[in-house]
């Protein structure tokens, strides 16, 4: 049973409620900014390609243009993992990478200038498929990438960065084994989170080497280290971060446009400001990884998993920043998920001719799980084994162990999620509607309806540094110094709200800097679902540092020790006698206090979301529908209770349950050409077709900070994908492994169309 | 040479009057900077013009709803309507909801806070806007008619479920 707090737990306002509602919350093209140029992106229609030669003396003559940058213009900054990636190149990549940066005095003008810069183009073959890719005599992306493999491993996550996962004696294993199912399975469809806002940055360049950046990002302050970096460690970078119009992720860096705007800026001696169009933000930003996985899966009849072998390949498009890091953390989710001895997974990160893949909630282990699970299922139908039960057995357990992001043994020491399981079980009426493998839960002549069920769950909730201040001002206010943007989870009112408890004052008396790095202490910034507990603890303890120097300080006022005192409501009271109080204020109009809080990664936590959907299939159309959806977890403690159902209602969009039903994203294997960069022809869901979502939340205090408090937001949009898929096959009693499961493939599946010719199957 | 010189004239001289939330507006209609071209929506020059950002632009092409205003009560997508075709016209952005004098939110506002019917808030303003002009027409919508209004408002973040309870709740006979 969860304690009783005074705002912890409690629905309260979040702090920027007013600006939201009124419009007067500041997105980062809201922010007028005097002198303004405009910069627009001249982008490659070729997949691959060298610019042979590139014309910009008809742009230039346009009045208004202020500067036009090629190749031949800029340094030789480079990003991406590893370094290879130049701001603009000579050889173009994918149809969308950057040919020219042009600024303007608007941006029409600038877009017009676009139209008249000459650029001659040597066509190079292009290649979208990663098997294809990686054949001898493939086109090459990079010359330092041979066979267009990307180098494993980010510096990041340090030398021993995970890369595969290999342990125990797989032979050993598949010999213990009673089924051993085999496939090759895919979740490629590339779906795109899409998040409303388009990324953008506005710079402004200050000679010699600095430049302040205004970004629309999720984690402001790791884009001054980044951009640092890229910048070859010569130009100092301060951000200002603006309220962001949600990112799942995918803003987690845009250091293409915030290079694009501070190149343009240095250029022209005045701020420059960028913001995609929806085709650019849909085309050329971030689309979740392809992920095709040949595996091996041996199995007891109890449900033991005795060997797990084979190999991960990620398709990251164009370049890797982060995909590295997104198969390191789900080389370590599909051990949360899998309890078993023996393993020989392999991985590798190859690069083809399209839009690149990033960061995306469910960062790695969503992909995977969506290739790995069809092969468990194909073991579970051979024995005969519930999933939810096989999901019961399976996840993580306390003292258990899994090696973690860094290469690294963590011995897991949170809770049993089985609890929560069996409720989301019984409230979604499992054991009822389970009929079977392959068996609809009810016919009702061309509707045929299934379930399915699936899970995830990251040790993120633990990871990477933050650090915050608690100033106590003697008016009886605090303020907490945090590099955090508002991204949507509601996460900058919560910190506030974990202060307010600690120091026993009221909401409205707390605020919280503007994440500017100039300002605020390091922060790693929102990723994962490592908010709640790893930024909470930082912001927790500086409040707690604060208000141990708070009472120290005033002790001798009131002749009483520190551990005697209490204080609420910015006044300071011996706890055993109350009328012996004084206010904040006694601490000097001319003192305030700073407390410092720091917090250190954690991988021995994790957190654990299991999806129930039903869904009714039309044999005659092919159509699928979401008919009900249960999200079942334990957070500990909840912090914010309307917040919460936010984060976990949000598992249907951004390419979370619904990029199993329609959301993909087109790419043209002949043209390279995504086909639905716009949000016509790329379906999303509306509110006509909102299934009911029922969010079973359990609170198990667990050992993470005083608030015994443990994040989930990002794990939201993870297990829903693979039990689509579960809940179709079992409606219809034919395997379906494919995503999305369009009426085609639906048709497909059951004879009615030409058949498939994906492989797979148990011995 | 002195036809081309009347039709200037007389360009400059066009002018594209209508009201936004409440006050009246005249734009010069031409190509200078601080004119409106004929192909500026109606966002654009809200946005660029008049300065009231709190209308978000999101696809910019009629598909997401984001850009919602108000048009002499009605929903309208200020992506898809040129500034020239709201001659004569009431306008009211989601600037123009709480009460000019006390600051007072309006109740769809207020509600939309209590139920915190937003997450990253920037399909926010076209949500109320949409549901603003529902409302109007309709004070006693049902669950189904919200759905029905708000079906052109895209929402990344999910926050559907608690706009759809921030909505009833304002409607009358809501909770
Ligand atoms: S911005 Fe107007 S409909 Fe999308
Ligand atoms: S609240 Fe983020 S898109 Fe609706």
């Amino acid at each position: 049973m969860a304690e009783v707090y005074r705002f912890i737990g409690k629905p309260t306002r979040r702090k920027d409620a007013v600006e939201v509602v009124t419009g007067t919350t500041q997105y980062l093209d809201d922010i007028r900014f005097p002198d303004l140029l405009h910069g627009k992106v001249l982008r490659s229609p070729h997949p691959h390609a060298i610019i042979k030669k590139i014309d910009k003396s008809r742009a230039e003559q346009l009045p208004g243009v202020k500067a036009i940058l090629t190749w031949q213009d800029v340094p030789d900054w480079k990003g991406g993992t590893p370094r290879v990636v130049r701001i603009l190149d000579r050889k173009v990549r994918y149809v969308g990478d950057a040919v020219a940066l042009v600024a303007a005095t608007s941006a029409q003008i600038a877009k017009e200038a676009l139209g008249l810069i000459d650029v001659e183009y040597e066509l190079l073959p292009a290649v979208f498929d990663v098997e294809e890719v990686m054949k001898p005599g493939a086109p090459q992306l990079y010359d330092e990438l041979p066979g267009n493999i990307v180098t494993p491993g980010t510096p990041a996550f340090g030398h021993s960065c995970l890369t595969e996962v290999v342990m125990g004696d797989v032979e050993q294993g598949f010999r213990e084994a009673e089924v051993i199912s085999e496939g090759t399975f895919g979740y490629e469809n590339i779906p795109n989170p899409i998040p409303p806002e388009p990324p953008g940055a506005v710079a402004i360049w200050e000679e010699p080497n600095r430049v302040t950046l205004w970004v629309s990002n999720q984690a402001s302050y790791l884009d001054k280290i980044l951009l640092f970096h890229v910048f070859g460690k010569k130009v100092e970078v301060r951000t200002h971060g603006a309220a962001c119009g949600g990112s799942f992720g995918t803003k987690l860096m845009s250091w293409q446009v915030q290079t694009y705007a501070t190149l343009l800026s240095r250029a022209t001696g005045r701020p420059v400001k960028i913001i995609f169009s929806k085709e650019e933000h849909i085309a050329a930003f971030v689309l979740r990884p392809g992920s095709r996985m040949q595996a091996r899966v041996g199995m007891k009849k109890d449900g033991t998993v005795t060997a797990v072998s084979g190999t991960w390949l990620v398709d990251t498009g164009y370049y890797s920043a982060t995909t590295q890091a997104q198969v390191a953390v789900g080389c370590g989710e599909i051990q949360l998920m899998t309890r078993c001895a023996n393993w020989d997974l392999k991985t590798a990160i190859i690069c083809t001719n399209r839009n690149a893949s990033g960061s995306v909630r469910g960062f790695g282990g969503q992909e995977l799980k969506c290739s790995f699970i069809p092969v468990l299922c194909l073991a579970m139908e051979k024995l005969d084994i519930d999933p939810v039960d096989f999901i019961k057995k399976n996840y993580v357990k306390p003292g258990d162990g899994y090696f973690w992001r860094d290469g690294l043994w963590y011995t897991y020491r949170g809770i049993d999620y089985s609890d929560a399981m069996d409720q989301g079980a019984m409230r979604f009426g499992w054991r009822e509607k389970w009929q079977g493998w392959l068996k609809p839960s009810s016919v009702d002549g061309s509707k045929r309806r299934g379930v399915g069920v699936g899970v995830h769950g990251n040790a993120d909730i633990g990871e990477d540094s933050s650090e915050a201040w608690v100033r106590l001002n003697p008016d009886g206010s605090a303020l907490l110094y945090s590099c955090i943007t508002e991204h949507g989870t509601g996460q900058r009112s919560n910190y506030v709200k974990m202060v307010a408890e600690v120091l026993q004052l009221p909401m409205e008396r707390v605020t919280v800097t503007p994440a500017d790095s100039l300002i605020n202490p390091f922060e790693y910034g929102p990723f994962g679902s490592r908010g709640t507990y790893a930024i909470g603890s930082a912001a927790i303890a500086a409040a707690e540092d604060a208000r141990r120097q708070l009472l120290e300080l005033v002790a001798p006022r009131l002749d009483a020790k520190p551990e005697e005192l209490e204080t609420v409501d910015g006044v300071v009271f011996v706890r055993d006698s109350p009328e012996r109080k004084i206010k904040w204020g006694a601490i000097g109009y001319d003192r305030t206090v700073m407390g410092y809080g720091r917090f250190d990664p954690d991988f021995t936590l994790a957190n654990c979301m299991i999806t129930f959907v039903e869904v009714e299939v039309d044999t005659e159309t092919g159509k699928v529908d979401l008919l009900q959806v249960v999200n079942t977890t334990d957070v500990g403690q909840i912090i914010d209770p309307p917040g919460l159902e936010g984060q976990l209602n949000g598992c249907l969009g951004s390419s979370g349950i619904d990029s199993a039903l329609f959301e993909e994203t087109i790419l043209d294997h002949s043209s390279g050409h995504i086909l639905n960069a716009n949000m016509i022809d790329y379906k999303w869901r509306t509110f006509s077709e909102l299934p009911p979502i029922d969010n079973i939340v359990l609170e198990t205090p667990v050992a993470s900070h005083r608030f015994k408090a443990i994040g989930v937001g990002e794990v939201a949009t993870s297990p829903g994908p693979m039990a689509v898929l579960m809940a179709v096959s079992n409606a219809l009693g034919v395997w379906l492994h494919e995503y999305p499961v369009t009426p085609e493939r639906v048709l497909k599946a059951l004879g009615k169309l030409p058949a498939m010719t994906r492989t797979g199957g148990a011995q | 040479m002195a036809t081309a010189i009347k039709k200037k004239k007389s360009l400059v001289k066009n002018l594209v009057r209508f009201s936004v939330n409440g006050t009246a507006v005249e734009l010069e209609i031409g190509t200078l900077p601080h004119q409106v071209e004929t192909a500026h929506t109606l966002a654009h020059t809200l946005r660029e013009t008049l300065g009231l950002v709190g209308t978000k632009v999101t696809c910019d092409n009629g598909a997401c709803g984001s850009c919602t205003v108000l048009m002499d009560g009605k929903a309208v997508l200020s992506c898809m309507t040129l500034t020239v075709e709201c001659q004569g016209r009431s306008i009211t952005t989601i600037e123009g909801l709480a009460d000019p004098e006390t600051g007072r939110l309006d109740p769809l506002q207020q509600s939309f806070i209590d139920h915190t019917a937003f997450q990253c808030g920037f399909c926010t303003p076209g949500m109320i806007m949409s549901a603003k002009a529902l409302l109007a027409d309709n004070p006693s919508p049902t669950e189904a008619d919200v759905k029905e209004a708000l079906s052109g408002n895209f929402c990344r973040c999910i926050s559907h479920y608690q706009v759809l309870r921030a909505v009833m709740a304002t409607a009358q006979g809501g909770e």
